[in-house]
């Protein structure tokens, strides 16, 4: 791709490149050389080395639920024995592994998990299931939960441990060497992209927000899978460049509307109920600047640095402390001029969930900001209101207003 | 004291937690320190003249929790916070958290700002349990021995660790031993006083705990096997089913005397508030630190530790197979991802082995127990085996 050649907008290129990252790993298998499933945020580093074809299903599960054909996989999975009361990205997922086609996207079966503890402990249990009913080997990298402020000298000595004994693993999978000189490259690519996200979606600090927060959600799905490459690297500078554009010609998020008020969402999106999330919030001028998202892909070390990238991965949002997270919103309120927060409860995520009450309570308390908590799923279609979501939207909205005339909350 | 004395002395301590604990301080002058569950490393609290405590919920209304937990929180963690709320731990001096799921991750920082007149000891146990996860073990135990030391303002000496280490190992030894009998002698201890017999253990001191187990296991060896003699406090049936139970936890214990009602005897379990504990025999050969982290990295098939071999069926066909049952009973905790994860996964495993089994969605909180009533009536009819007085009425 030629960056000279500016003719395609950042969204053809996002669309381009989903279809692209998809038609790759089918083509691997076609062709009979392995494929990888991998969770969201997983040093993707060693995979992108060893030129492995992966997929991830959480993308897939999300693609999944956007196009309202998850209890088509959530059905299979529960007929199985597995509880509703599961991640519902699991449960799509299991599902999937059984009917192996989707309406919304196929992909193959793996060859390969590759599965790191950062994002939840739920992601442990539902690889090894995978792995025992696909009858496939499991490169698992634990990372553990950080209760102090900071990863701890031992923590990072052990990921550190696994991340080696994961590319010793990996050489004996694809029996190829490990290069390391690639994996300086990548690293240092991966580093390059993320910069990149997080540059763009820092954009949305801007009053009005180039940003409509949906879009990133979109955007999302590339950070996940492309980081390590060319592509992913150009899209997100691409996608830089625009939003940049819009800001100095101090255009907001909607040509139909005007930004009238800016918050933060806090947890997954609802993918079967993203119109409707999206028009109740746009209905009253509200605009989804940041989420807890940027900063999970924002994966930054020194390029060689074992532990510091072990360290990176470690340090996203769901596997710190209540302080560091609560520290990390109010900076999100300051930055971002945020005006209220949604708090998703996702049914799905308990990790997520039972800090979420006491999070609000004390960024309330900090920053003054009003907030509401509605009930949803990241997947499931069933536990998700639009009623519910809607009267709390308009509380929120009422809420911000009042506070806008200067009676606070 | 006879074996039936000390079954009654044992059922009352587990029946009453709260007293017992606050007994247990008052007749050994001790500390005690609380502990969630699953694991947690007891021996280092028992090397600091402390003693451990279990904390796996207990009947309460929860109502203080839900300023922290929704309501798809599972009932044991809701408990606690509950308790720990309203003030219930006042006997404890600190607690520790460990974090093997997603739920224990929250507590632990809730509970640092609900509950702050307790102190919590996180600790993270290493999910692979390799030589890096081993190494990485050794130094969490070391680091968390450091703010124990600080929490009860002791020196722990290696040797007091040694001396810790030899009281749990022979506690555990102990635990299997009465395991192994009352497999042998179920007409003797029904399911609800076996688990009131191993709950016991959590609010003891173990090498005391481990005496009182050896007069109960004793005394039942000088039994015969096929004894029907009553015993004061026991209620002696003839079983038509033997039963391996899996899950969490075997409460609310109502499910047991529902079991036993029905003729269903329990002869093992592989549940983690009961024999997930002992099971693992520690190592022969290596430091305190080392054997502490090898009996982590030896326990296979449970729910909370990453099991690359996916092992938990295998080693619950294998329980079934050694001591002759006819089902697998599971406790199913609501809300309990770990459980939740690996229970189709074992299901499907014993079916195909021919193993029934009956799954039992419980919460501790729990209180109406008919729809499990008919569901383990009906279960036991399909085996075919139902308890001798019922074949004899009942059936055609």
């Amino acid at each position: 791709m030629n960056m000279n050649e500016r003719s395609v907008t950042s969204k053809e290129l996002l669309k381009k490149l989903t279809a692209l990252h998809y038609e790759g790993a089918a083509k691997a298998k076609a062709e009979g050389r392995p494929v990888v499933w991998a969770t969201s945020i997983s040093p993707q580093e060693l995979l992108e080395t060893m030129d492995l074809a992966t997929v991830y299903p959480e993308n897939h599960a999300a693609a999944i639920g956007a196009r309202k054909e998850a209890l088509v996989f959530i059905d299979e999975a529960e007929r199985d024995g597995y509880s509703q009361d599961i991640c519902s990205y699991a449960r799509v997922n299991i599902g999937y592994a059984g009917v192996g086609k989707s309406e919304a996207q196929d992909i193959p079966l793996p060859d390969l998990l590759f599965c790191c503890g950062n994002i939840c402990g739920t992601v442990i249990k539902w690889y090894e299931n995978l792995a025992k009913e696909l009858r496939v080997p499991m490169i698992f990298i634990d990372m553990p939960f950080n209760h102090s402020f900071h990863v701890p000298a031992h923590s990072r000595a052990y990921m550190r441990g696994q991340i080696e004994d994961a590319i010793e693993q990996l050489e004996a999978f694809t029996k190829r060497r490990f290069d390391r000189d690639k994996f300086s490259e990548v690293m240092r690519l991966s580093n390059a992209t993320c910069e990149w996200w997080k540059k763009a979606t820092d954009l949305a600090k801007a009053k009005p927000s180039p940003l409509n927060g949906f879009d990133m959600f979109n955007y999302m799905a590339i950070i996940v899978c492309m980081r390590g490459s060319k592509e992913g690297y150009e899209l997100f500078k691409l996608w830089h460049d625009e939003l940049a554009a819009k800001a100095a010609a101090g255009m907001g998020p909607w040509s139909s509307a005007e930004e009238k008020y800016r918050v933060m969402w806090d947890g997954i999106a609802c993918w079967p109920h993203l119109s409707t999330t999206f028009n109740a919030l746009k209905k009253h001028g509200i605009n989804m600047v940041t989420s807890s998202y940027p900063e999970s892909w924002n994966l930054r070390y020194e390029t060689n640095d074992l532990e510091g990238m072990a360290a990176a991965y470690s340090s996203i949002y769901a596997n710190r402390n209540l302080d560091y997270d609560i520290g990390y919103m109010k900076k999100l309120v300051d930055e971002f001029r945020l005006d209220g927060i949604v708090y998703h409860s996702n049914r799905s995520c308990k990790l997520m969930d039972f800090r979420q009450y006491e999070v609000q309570r004390r960024v309330g308390e900090l920053t003054g900001v009003p907030s509401v908590i509605f009930d949803g799923d990241q997947t499931d279609p069933r536990s998700f209101s639009e009623a519910q979501y809607e009267t709390r939207i308009q509380a929120l909205a009422e809420m911000m207003e009042r506070g806008k005339g200067g009676m606070g909350l | 004291m006879s074996y039936r004395e000390t079954v009654t002395k044992l059922r009352e301590r587990a029946l009453d937690p709260a007293k017992s604990a606050a007994a247990l301080t008052r007749e050994t002058g001790k500390p005690l320190i609380g502990c969630f569950p699953v694991y947690a490393p007891e021996e280092i609290i028992y090397a600091a003249g402390a003693l451990p405590v279990g904390m796996w919920g207990g009947k309460t209304e929860l109502k203080l929790a839900d300023r922290y937990l929704q309501s798809f929180c599972c009932s044991v963690m809701r408990a606690n916070l509950e308790l720990g709320l309203k003030g219930s731990y006042g006997a404890l001096r600190g607690v520790v958290i460990p974090t093997f799921c997603d739920s224990l991750k929250c507590v632990c920082e809730n509970w640092k700002t609900a509950v702050p007149q307790l102190p919590a000891l996180p600790i993270v146990y290493p999910q692979n349990r390799s030589a890096a996860g081993t190494l990485y073990m050794k130094d969490e135990l070391a680091r968390f021995k450091g703010e124990a030391e600080k929490l009860l303002r002791v020196n722990i000496s290696e040797e007091a660790l040694m001396a810790a280490w030899e009281t749990y190992e022979d506690c555990r030894a102990a635990q299997r031993g009465f395991v192994a009998a009352v497999a042998r002698h179920a007409g003797a201890i029904d399911a609800e006083t076996r688990h009131l017999i191993l709950k016991a253990a959590y609010f003891s001191d173990r090498a005391e705990y481990a005496r009182l187990l050896r007069v109960i296991t004793e005394g039942l060896a000088s039994e015969a096997e096929d004894s029907t003699e009553a015993s004061p406090g026991i209620r002696r049936r003839a079983y038509g089913i033997k039963a391996v139970l899996t899950g969490y936890m075997s409460e609310p214990a109502e499910i047991l005397r529902i079991l036993d009602e029905n003729g269903v005897a329990v002869v093992g379990d592989d549940l983690a508030h009961a024999s997930r504990q002992f099971r693992v025999a520690g190592r022969r050969e290596g430091c305190f630190w080392e054997l502490m982290a090898g009996r982590m990295a030896d326990q296979s098939g449970c729910a909370f530790l990453y099991d690359p071999n996916k092992s938990r069926g295998r080693n619950l066909l294998h329980m079934v197979r050694e001591a002759d049952a006819d089902a697998v009973i599971v406790f199913m905790m609501k809300f309990c991802d770990p459980e939740e994860f690996d229970y189709p996964i074992y299901r499907k495993e014993l079916e195909a082995a021919g193993v029934p089994v009956l799954c039992l969605e419980v919460d501790q909180q729990t209180d109406s127990f008919e729809q499990i009533r008919t569901r383990v009536q009906s279960f036991a009819e399909t085996l075919g085996t139902a308890p001798l007085g019922v074949r004899a009425g009942g059936k055609a």
